[in-house]
């Protein structure tokens, strides 16, 4: 079992015929994912590594089933994509896409709130159940096949979780990088609720980051209504206020100084859930709840 | 992207909004010329982006010329809370019986852009949110439709605004959500507003910051950025297209993905040492790329060794192991020593190729951390 995204899921790539949209797109089909169409308006009748191209996302999922979508579109473009991935509909979008503007992001958000897909990222490395699919940029070769769930903000910190769990013999059920954007569309609570209905997934880890109250939300949200133990991280203790760490969403306020991985830290602490030092201290916790 | 007070000001007196009339000098003639032709009294200013100018000595209120002369020879060249003053804004002084204050910021947890108005103008803001939550005034906007008139005065009037300058407050609200959402900000925010003894409203402050994600459309705004004043490694950061933070310690962080490398100087810390930077060369980067980062890090003086750590995702471990070869090939001795680690894709392919004479190599990012601050503790 998995969340999200299994073997039937069938895969429509927006921005299929750029550099990344063609790399990845052969990434995801050699890790066995089904890419069932591409979508780049004015490209329709061209194929990509033997999938066909349509101009639209809505006769991609028409002609070839497609239920999930994964946006390759530069910034200034991908708002627009996601909403057109919402509109066709998918049941899943994946925005890989760094870098969209922030009122672009909050148009999205305002339409998401009465759409029934999923939106992952932006600014995110995708999903991935070991085995059956990956939608996105992760390097397939260091997750395995198991029974505990992964979200995270970070895109390379998830591989080091995910690799610091699989040299154990851990393996995980799906793998989520939600974003390091201010606005996102699948946030902890969401990603944790899915994982909390799903059987086989039997702990979760989480790995937050400064910025944002969404780590805090998640720590009340397990407190309440979580009966699979979750492990957590949270990155940027050492990070000073007002500066952006990397991420536009990793900042901790200036003056009031909300967002801080004490405050994170402090909720996860009063959850009940233990939180890591270290990254294989996060495995440490996991393997223990197994 | 932080706009300066006086340029601010200008993008708000463009859009219509009541602001002081001012002028922009880099002398102290210049100040006091400025100041004789606004009319006294005048607040002289300095343009350097912190909070609490006012307290640090950065603003004084002046009377006439010898004032305005002393006041600008004292603020013009000042070094204000770490930031070298090289302009003042001359401003008429408002004579104020009420100080309020007007914002709009994104909520990023309701994804939706809240418009602000409270009566405890004038004090810092984020403080009056922390101790008094209920004095501040809350719209949330959808951003289809913008910010309603209706809405605006709803604000002013729950804020506990004095009924006879509520519309042309409701009105400088309005007009700070649409420049907001004209102008791609991710803040705008004035504190305070002032109201005068005849009931006029003025926006004696203006903060504005804009996306920097949002600059390609916005030209107008993008050519205002400056050079970063002060330091010289982040300058130099911006230039490579690096996302650089300079700290206070010694150890040289260098790694790809905000997560890791923030987690990375979490390590530092954590195994007794104190980092020296963030720096993220993002994904997928190249040789040349990887060779500018340590160039970077070998720049600055505080640094006593340098921990690279790469999990490869789509960034691949050989050209990183071509760059820090490049890197280390201009140097008779390594000035630093460097630790890496690379896990992920192509890690074995670059433990091949990299020159491992020259650095030290870590399996884990725990033992190349704990590495790298043993080397800055066998320096001292």
């Amino acid at each position: 079992m998995s969340i999200l995204v299994d073997d039937d899921t069938r895969v429509v790539v927006q921005g299929i015929t750029g550099g990344e949209g063609q790399f990845h797109t052969e990434q995801m089909m050699a890790y066995g994912t089904n890419v069932v169409a591409g979508a780049v308006p004015g490209r329709g009748g061209q194929e990509v590594d033997g999938v066909p191209v349509y101009d639209t996302v809505e006769q991609a999922a028409r002609e070839e089933d497609a239920n999930a979508s994964v946006i390759f579109v530069p910034p200034a473009f991908a708002a627009d994509a996601v909403l057109e991935a919402l509109d066709s509909p998918v049941d899943l979008a994946v925005a890989i896409t760094e870098g969209i503007p922030q009122q672009d992001m909050a148009k999205v958000y305002a339409r998401l709130e009465a759409s029934d897909t999923d939106l992952i990222g932006p600014n995110c490395p995708g999903i991935i159940t070991p085995g059956e699919a990956k939608l996105g940029i992760l390097p397939g070769n260091i997750f395995a096949e198991g029974d505990v769930g992964l979200v995270s903000r970070s895109g390379t910190l998830t591989y080091q979780v995910v690799d610091n769990l699989t040299q154990r013999g851990i393996g995980q059920t799906t793998a989520i990088g939600i974003g390091g954007d201010p606005i996102i569309g699948t946030d902890f609570v969401d990603t944790l609720a899915y994982f909390e209905d799903d059987p086989d997934t039997k702990a979760v880890a989480m790995c937050g980051e400064i910025g944002g109250q969404d780590e805090e939300e998640a720590a009340a949200f397990i407190g309440d209504h979580m009966d699979t133990p979750v492990a957590g991280f949270i990155a940027g203790r050492t990070a000073p206020p007002g500066k952006r760490m990397g991420h536009a969403g990793a900042i901790v306020s200036g003056g009031g100084g909300t967002g801080t991985a004490e405050s994170k830290i402090q909720a996860l602490d009063d959850a009940g859930v233990p939180v890591g030092d270290t990254p294989n201290e996060v495995a440490d916790h996991i393997e223990s709840f197994l | 992207m932080k706009l300066h007070e006086y340029q601010a000001k200008g993008v708000f007196a463009d859009a219509g909004l009541p602001v002081p009339e001012s002028r922009l000098a880099s002398t102290v003639d210049e100040a006091v010329a400025a100041a004789d032709e606004i009319g006294y009294p005048v607040a002289v200013k300095a343009q350097v982006q912190v909070g609490g100018r006012g307290k640090a000595g950065g603003i004084e209120l002046v009377e006439s010329e010898t004032e305005a002369r002393d006041a600008a020879a004292a603020i013009l060249g000042m070094d204000l809370k770490g930031l070298h003053v090289d302009r003042v804004l001359v401003e008429s002084a408002v004579d104020f019986v009420d100080e309020l204050y007007a914002g709009v910021t994104m909520d990023r947890a309701k994804g939706d852009p809240v418009a602000m108005v409270s009566t405890e103008g004038g004090v810092d803001i984020e403080a009056v949110a922390a101790e008094n939550p209920d004095a501040i005034a809350r719209e949330h906007v959808d951003p289809d439709s913008g910010l309603q008139p209706y809405q605006a005065r709803r604000t002013v009037f729950e804020a506990g605004v004095d009924r006879e300058v509520a519309t042309d407050v409701a009105r400088v609200l309005t007009t700070l959500y649409d420049l907001w959402a004209e102008r791609d900000a991710t803040e705008i925010e004035v504190n305070p507003v002032m109201v005068t003894a005849d009931g006029d409203v003025v926006c004696a402050d203006a903060v504005m910051n804009v996306d920097d994600d949002a600059l390609f459309r916005q030209s107008e705004l993008a050519a205002m950025e400056e050079e970063a004043a002060g330091d010289d490694l982040e300058a130099k950061a911006n230039e490579y297209g690096f996302d650089y933070v300079r700290l206070s310690g010694n150890v040289g962080i260098i790694g790809n993905g905000a997560g890791l490398v923030m987690t990375t100087l979490d390590l530092v810390d954590h195994f007794g040492g104190t980092p020296a930077n963030f720096l993220d060369i993002g994904g997928g980067a190249k040789a040349e790329r990887v060779t500018n980062a340590l160039d970077m890090v070998f720049a600055d003086e505080n640094v006593d060794s340098v921990v690279f750590n790469i999990f490869g995702g789509i960034t691949r471990g050989d050209e990183v192991a071509k760059g820090i070869n490049e890197a280390l090939a201009q140097f008779d001795e390594i000035p630093k020593p460097v630790v890496v680690r690379l896990a992920g894709t192509n890690a074995t392919e670059g433990m091949e190729i990299l020159n491992t004479d020259l650095v030290t190599v870590e399996e884990t990012l725990e033992s190349a951390v704990e590495r790298a601050v043993e080397y800055t503790e066998g320096d001292r």
